[in-house]
C-alpha cells in the first residue's frame, strides 16, 4: 500500500516534470542549449543510475563502464544509419547487444574480487574500445556519423524505466540478494545465495541501460568516434557514483544532475574541470569514504523529518 | 635476421615496463593498494629529466638522478597526503582516491603547462653497430643496461640492507612488524620513495627512447605496467621483472607481424587470461581463502 502510494507519486512528479519541460521547449521559451543540457542530463542519470545497480547495490567495482556505453552507442548507430530502422527500435537493440557485452564480460571477470575485478573491467572496456577503432565498417578512428534523432521525450521515457527497473529489481528478492552479495560475499554464499548469477544478473541489467544510454548518446552528438569511450569516460560515470554514495539511487541521480550542470559550465576549461573532478574524488574518499549520501535515499530524509513530530513509530 | 632485431626492441620497452611494474608490484606487495598514481610519477620523471635537460643543460646521467631523487620525494608526499589516512580504509576508497590522485597530478601537469607534447633532446649519438646481422643502436644497450643496473641495485637494497628487511618484514605482516619494532609510517614511505624513483628513471629512459612525451603519457604506460606486475605476480619482485619484459616482447612481436593497431588489446588480452587462469601470476603462489 505505501511503496505503491510512492510508486505512483513518482509517476505524477515525473509527467510533471516532463510536460514543463516539453511545453517550454514547443513554445520556444527554452533555447536549444538548455534543452540539450537537459538531454545531457537524462543521459548521465541514466549511466549513474545503471552503474550505481552494479557497485551500489551489488558492490562489484567496475570501472569499464564506457565499454558498455560504447556497445550501444556503435549497434544503435548501426541499426539507424546502416539498417535504415526506427529509433526505438535501434535504442532496444543497443540495449540488447549492452547486455550480451555485459554477459559476456562478466561471467569470466566476476569471478575476481576487489581490485583484480576492476583492472579486468578496465581492460575489457579498453579492449571493446580498440575493437570499434579497427572496425573499418564503423570508421575506425575517424568516427561514424549519426543523425541527430535524440529528442527529451525520448531521453525522458528512458530514463524513467531505467529508474522504475532498478528500483524494482533493488526491492525485489534478487535486489535483496544482490545487497547481501555487497555485504559480504562468502556469508551470502554460505546461506545458499547463487552469489555468480546475482552478480552477473547486475552486471547485464547495469550493462543494458549503459547500452540504452549510449544509444541516446550517439544520437544526440552527430558523430561517434571510439576515443570518445576511453577511461575518461568511465571515471566520469565512476564519479556520478561515488560522489551520490555508494548504494544510494537518489545520490547517485543527485550528483549526476550536478556534476553534468556543474561540467557544462566548464566546458571551456576542461583541465579545470578534471581538477575540480580528482580533488571531489579525493576529499569525498577521505572525509566522507560513503559517498554524500551514503546507503541513504532522499525519501529517508523525509522519513527523518517526520519521526520526531510524529514521534512513536520509529521505523527499525 | 629481422627477428633479433624485434627481440631487442622488446626487450627495451619490456625494461621500461619492469622498471615502472616494480613500483606498482612493491606498492601493492606493502599495502594492498593499485597505485594508480603510479604511471602518473613516471610521466612526472620524464618532464623533470626533460627540463634539467633543456633548460639546465645537464647530461643523461644527471638528469636522471635529479629525476629519480625529485620522483622519490613526489612519490613520499602523494602518500603521506592522500594514502596515509586511508590505511584501513575499505580497498574501493583507496582505488577511488589513487584514480583520483592520478587524474589529479595529469591534470594538474596541463594546468601548469599545457597539454603540447615534447620532444625529448638527444643525449646519445645515434650510432649503431651490426650484431648477428641486426642493427643494434647504441642507445638501446645504455637503455637496457640502466635498467639491469637499477634492478640490481633493487635487489641489493631488498635482500641485503635494514629498510629492505624492514619492507619485506611489513609487506609479510605489517602487525607483526610494528610488534617487533619496525617502524611501519616510515618502512611504507621508503618503499613509496624507491617505487617513484625506478618510474623516474623509467620516464627518464622512455624519453630518450621514444623521444615524445606529453602529459598523459603515463595512462597506458601505467596501466601496462600493471598488466606486468600482475603477470609476473603481484607483490613479487622478480616477477615484475620479468613479467615486463614478457609483456614488451609480446607487444613487439604483435606489432611486428602486422597488427600494430591491436598491440594495446594484446596487454589486456593478456591481463585477462592471467585473472582468470592464473591470478597469482607467474611466480605467485596459491593461497587459500580463510573466513
Amino acid at each position: 500500500m505505501k511503496k505503491s502510494k510512492q510508486f505512483w507519486l513518482f509517476i505524477i512528479a515525473a509527467v510533471l516534470v516532463y510536460t514543463v519541460v516539453q511545453v517550454l521547449i514547443a513554445n520556444g521559451s527554452m533555447n536549444q542549449f538548455y534543452s540539450n543540457t537537459l538531454i545531457f542530463v537524462a543521459i548521465n542519470i541514466i549511466l549513474a543510475v545503471s552503474l550505481h545497480l552494479v557497485i551500489g547495490i551489488t558492490g562489484q567495482f567496475s570501472i569499464g563502464h564506457a565499454g558498455f556505453l560504447a556497445v550501444g552507442a556503435y549497434v544503435s548507430a548501426i541499426v539507424t544509419m546502416k539498417l535504415d530502422l526506427p529509433f526505438f527500435l535501434a535504442i532496444i537493440v543497443g540495449g540488447f547487444v549492452a547486455a550480451l557485452a555485459g554477459l559476456i564480460v562478466g561471467i569470466p571477470s566476476l569471478r575476481l574480487k576487489g581490485d583484480y575485478l576492476a583492472i579486468a573491467t578496465l581492460g575489457f572496456a579498453e579492449i571493446i574500445r580498440i575493437v570499434f577503432l579497427n572496425i573499418d565498417y564503423v570508421g575506425g578512428a575517424a568516427g561514424m556519423q549519426v543523425s541527430h534523432l535524440t529528442t527529451w521525450t525520448y531521453a525522458f521515457v528512458c530514463l524513467v524505466i531505467t529508474i522504475i527497473v532498478i528500483v524494482n529489481f533493488t526491492n525485489s528478492r534478487h535486489g535483496i540478494a544482490a545487497i547481501s552479495v555487497r555485504e559480504n560475499e562468502i556469508a551470502s554464499d554460505a546461506m545458499g545465495i547463487n552469489t555468480t548469477y546475482y552478480k552477473v544478473a547486475a552486471f547485464a541489467i547495469g550493462s543494458f541501460f549503459a547500452g540504452v544510454a549510449g544509444a541516446l548518446y550517439s544520437h544526440n552528438f552527430y558523430i561517434i568516434q571510439p576515443g570518445q569511450f576511453g577511461f575518461l569516460k568511465s571515471f566520469d560515470i565512476l564519479i556520478f557514483v561515488v560522489l551520490g554514495g555508494l548504494g544510494s539511487l537518489s545520490g547517485a541521480v543527485l550528483s549526476a544532475i550536478l556534476l553534468t550542470v556543474v561540467s557544462t559550465y566548464l566546458q571551456g576549461y576542461p583541465e579545470t574541470r578534471m581538477i575540480i573532478y580528482s580533488l571531489v574524488l579525493i576529499l569525498v574518499m577521505l572525509y566522507r569514504p560513503k559517498g554524500l549520501m551514503g546507503t541513504m535515499e532522499i525519501t529517508d530524509y523525509f522519513k527523518l523529518w517526520r519521526t520526531p513530530k510524529g514521534g512513536g513509530q520509529h521505523g527499525k | 635476421m629481422e627477428w633479433i632485431q624485434q627481440l631487442i626492441n622488446g626487450i627495451s620497452l619490456g625494461s621500461i615496463y619492469a622498471l615502472i611494474a616494480l613500483g606498482y608490484t612493491m606498492v601493492y606487495g606493502i599495502i594492498k593498494l593499485i597505485n594508480f598514481a603510479h604511471g602518473d610519477v613516471f610521466m612526472v620523471g620524464s618532464f623533470i629529466g626533460f627540463y634539467s635537460i633543456t633548460v639546465f643543460g645537464l647530461g643523461f646521467f644527471p638528469a636522471l638522478i635529479i629525476s629519480m631523487a625529485a620522483c622519490a620525494l613526489f612519490g613520499v608526499i602523494i602518500e603521506r597526503i592522500a594514502y596515509k589516512r586511508l590505511r584501513n580504509a575499505t580497498r574501493i576508497a583507496a582505488l577511488i582516491t589513487a584514480i583520483g590522485v592520478s587524474l589529479l597530478i595529469e591534470y594538474g601537469v596541463i594546468y601548469i603547462r599545457g597539454a603540447q607534447p615534447e620532444a625529448y633532446p638527444d643525449v646519445f649519438s645515434n650510432r649503431s653497430f651490426a650484431f648477428l646481422g641486426a642493427q643494434i643502436s647504441i642507445q638501446s644497450i645504455l637503455i637496457l643496461s640502466v635498467s639491469v643496473v637499477l634492478m640490481i641495485l633493487l635487489q641489493f637494497i631488498v635482500h641485503k640492507t635494514k629498510t629492505g628487511k624492514a619492507m619485506r618484514a611489513v609487506s609479510h605482516d605489517t602487525e607483526a612488524a610494528k610488534l617487533m619494532g619496525i617502524n611501519v609510517d616510515n618502512t611504507i614511505s621508503a618503499t613509496f620513495a624507491i617505487g617513484s624513483a625506478l618510474a623516474g628513471a623509467a620516464g627518464v629512459i622512455f624519453g630518450v627512447y621514444y623521444t615524445k612525451i606529453d602529459p598523459l603519457m603515463g595512462v597506458i604506460p601505467g596501466v601496462k605496467a600493471f598488466v606486468a606486475a600482475v603477470l609476473g605476480g603481484i607483490g613479487i619482485i622478480p616477477g615484475a621483472m620479468v613479467g615486463g619484459l614478457v609483456l614488451g616482447v609480446v607487444e613487439t612481436v604483435v606489432s611486428a607481424l602486422g597488427f600494430s593497431l591491436w598491440r594495446d588489446a594484446a596487454a589486456f588480452v593478456i591481463l585477462i587470461l592471467i585473472l582468470i587462469f592464473r591470478p597469482s601470476g607467474i611466480f605467485g603462489k596459491n593461497t587459500r581463502e580463510k573466513v
